[in-house]
């Protein structure tokens, strides 16, 4: 997808499976609201094709595709009441007005909101405004539901239980959810698959812990969690696992795809798969600037020998025996729990 | 106001609330309430004034009532000031929702100064253009005979002529308001009509004009009141088949020397146009308020 000479979406090609909880999940400007736009229809691809139900949507606009958007404002009429915006679609349809009526009441129970149709948008929380918007698309019956940051103008507290009613509401009623994230922990904790996108590239598409744990470029690694990166050239790779040439010398981790001798690596180490301690596998040293405790965890800042940071993860059971601040001291990780990337 | 005193201090803001009074005082109440005073005298030389035959009395709307020929061209005007603000509508509601919501916005300030350049010059040279514009061997007809539409020159002075330069005088007392409020319409209102299957016309029916009520209320308050005072357009673009009031309130003053049954007409033509408006607000729903912003 262009726009004038800004190639805002290219090398994309994934399949959602139907009645699926899929994500796209990216920074800001990475392109993936146009990528929910076009498969919307408001935008046409300069290239390439989307098929729904295997139907080219090629040339249809909006209107005519069997998909229903939620936008990130929620976009809902504030002249009309409740039931009238949810049963909007239906009088689009030319449904009769006492039909309309009686399914908008319908779908404002199967979002928990009986009663509520004669009030006006203005008059609900955002939450309610929130489920109103997905009973008004839903009223449509399409087989795709395209969610754009629908929770992102929201509260923390809020966000989160609306998290689950989403998931839940989609197992229930079986729609085919495609949602757009830039909060990777939304991305996570709510979908069966997660697309990542990093300026206009599909990185890679997977299930949140196949995601987490094996990341397939550099950007997921760094994005979807905290991660250590720790550079240097590939020594070997055999058995599944490489060895690479570091500052802190010869460490082992999964070897990713793409991987040859000599040429330039990172090796991704989660947070929480470093323990404090030399015993167990391989050891990097660090000193420790200073410890956040976060509530289940605490989380250690320090600096490697080579000046780069490091992030340690420590559960708060064990904080009586964390590393004394301004020392150095002794992390180790085991070869299986860190993955080697080959530098982009 | 103790807050205005406190913002202005005592000096300069009783010298604001003075000129604000002296500006109601002379500018709105004092006309109006001579306009009144005429209206209800009967017209007598200046030697008869504040003698026994110098009484109030509504003679002279009477007269109105009973002269036939006035009487039809005053509802003539009422009725035909409200198509001249239908068709002003009719013109600007395209054009306003293409400025607010779908040109790029660089088009759209190209376009609003394209058509308020004209708007620098004076009402009645604009109508002197259209005057030309529209003369029997003038350059439409020459057009619309060259191209084989008509075989004989229209004579467009007249109900035509009027309505064409009363449209374009007041187009941007239409464009404005109603531009103003559909730009303030969020994009994606439209979009989710659009994605819930809606056909253009009912986006506009039941998403746009309603959000846009109260400017469209305001342009139509506003080219009505307007058009049911305009001389210059009936005077330079009508014929005598498409007389204007107020060129029947002028003739009075002017030529018929008669201040007092000009007076009375003129406040008959005021008091039907404010019933006008507030009936138009009371339908749309919007308050005078709305329409003041």
């Amino acid at each position: 997808m262009r726009f004038g000479r800004t190639q805002a979406v290219h090398e994309v090609s994934f399949t959602v499976e139907a009645g699926e909880f899929f994500s796209i999940l990216g920074p800001s400007g990475c392109g993936k609201t146009t990528i929910l736009r076009m498969v919307a229809g408001f935008l046409q691809p300069t290239e390439g094709k989307i098929l729904i139900g295997g139907r080219d949507m090629r040339g249809l606009g909006p209107d005519q595709r069997p998909t229903a958007m939620i936008f990130q404002s929620l976009a809902l009429f504030p002249l009309m009441p409740v039931w009238e915006n949810i049963a909007f679609g239906l009088e689009a349809r030319g449904v009769e007005k006492s039909v309309r009526r009686a399914r908008a009441e319908e779908l404002l129970r199967l979002v928990a909101l009986e009663g509520f149709g004669e009030r006006m948008p203005g008059e609900l929380s955002g939450g309610q405004r929130q489920r109103v918007a997905i009973a008004r698309a839903l009223a449509v019956e399409p087989q795709v539901l395209l969610l754009d940051e629908p929770l992102s103008a929201l509260d923390l507290k809020l966000r989160q239980h609306l998290r689950s009613e989403l998931r839940e509401l989609q197992k229930r009623t079986g729609v085919t959810f495609i949602y757009i994230t830039h909060d990777q922990s939304e991305a996570l904790a709510m979908s069966d698959r997660v697309a990542v996108m990093s300026a206009g590239i599909l990185q890679q598409v997977g299930a949140p812990r196949e995601l987490y744990d094996n990341p397939a470029t550099p950007f997921v690694a760094g994005f979807v969690g905290e991660t250590n990166a720790i550079g240097g050239k590939v020594a070997s790779v055999e058995g599944g696992f490489a060895t690479l040439d570091s500052p802190h010398g010869p460490l082992r981790g999964r070897a990713s795809n793409g991987l040859s001798a000599g040429a330039p690596a990172k090796l991704y180490v989660r947070p929480e798969a470093l323990a404090y301690g030399a015993e167990g596998g391989h050891t990097i040293a660090a000193t420790i600037d200073r410890i956040d405790f976060e509530g289940a965890f605490a989380l250690a800042y320090g600096t490697l020998e080579d000046g780069n940071s490091l992030i340690v993860s420590i559960p708060n059971t064990k904080l009586g025996s964390a590393p004394p601040i301004g020392e150095r001291a002794s992390f180790s990780f085991r070869a299986e729990n860190a993955v080697v990337l080959a530098d982009v | 106001m103790s807050e205005f005193y406190g913002r202005f201090g005592t000096g300069l803001g009783t010298l604001f609330a003075a000129l604000v009074a002296v500006w109601l005082a002379g500018m709105v109440l004092a006309p109006n309430i001579m306009m009144v005073d005429y209206a209800l005298r009967p017209n007598l030389p200046p030697a008869d004034l504040g003698g026994p035959r110098d009484v109030y009395s509504l003679d002279n709307i009477l007269y109105l009532a009973n002269e036939s020929v006035h009487r039809s061209i005053f509802f003539k005007t009422v009725w035909a000031s409200a198509l001249v603000a239908f068709l002003t509508l009719v013109v600007c509601y395209p054009l306003a929702y293409w400025l607010a919501q779908t040109a790029a916005p660089n088009r759209t300030a190209v376009v609003l100064l394209a058509l308020t350049i004209p708007f620098w010059i004076n009402e009645v040279l604009r109508t002197l253009a259209w005057y030309i514009l529209l003369a029997f061997r003038g350059p439409l007809n020459a057009l619309l005979l060259s191209l084989g539409i008509i075989d004989e020159p229209v004579r467009w002075y007249g109900n035509a002529g009027v309505l064409a330069g009363m449209v374009y005088a007041y187009i941007l007392f239409m464009l404005f308001p109603i531009y103003s409020a559909i730009e303030s319409l969020e994009k994606s209102q439209i979009e989710a009509a659009r994605d819930l299957g809606a056909s253009v016309w009912r986006t506009h029916w039941r998403v746009v004009i309603p959000h846009a009520k109260a400017g469209i209320a305001t342009g139509c308050v506003f080219t009505f009141m307007l058009a049911a005072g305009s001389y210059v357009a009936p005077a330079l673009l009508g014929a005598p088949g498409s007389r204007w009031f107020t060129e029947i309130i002028y003739n009075w003053f002017f030529e018929g020397g008669d201040w007092n049954r000009g007076a009375a007409y003129a406040l008959v033509l005021l008091v039907l146009c404010m019933a006008v408006v507030l009936a138009t607000l009371r339908i749309a729903r919007v308050n005078l308020t709305d329409v003041a912003k």
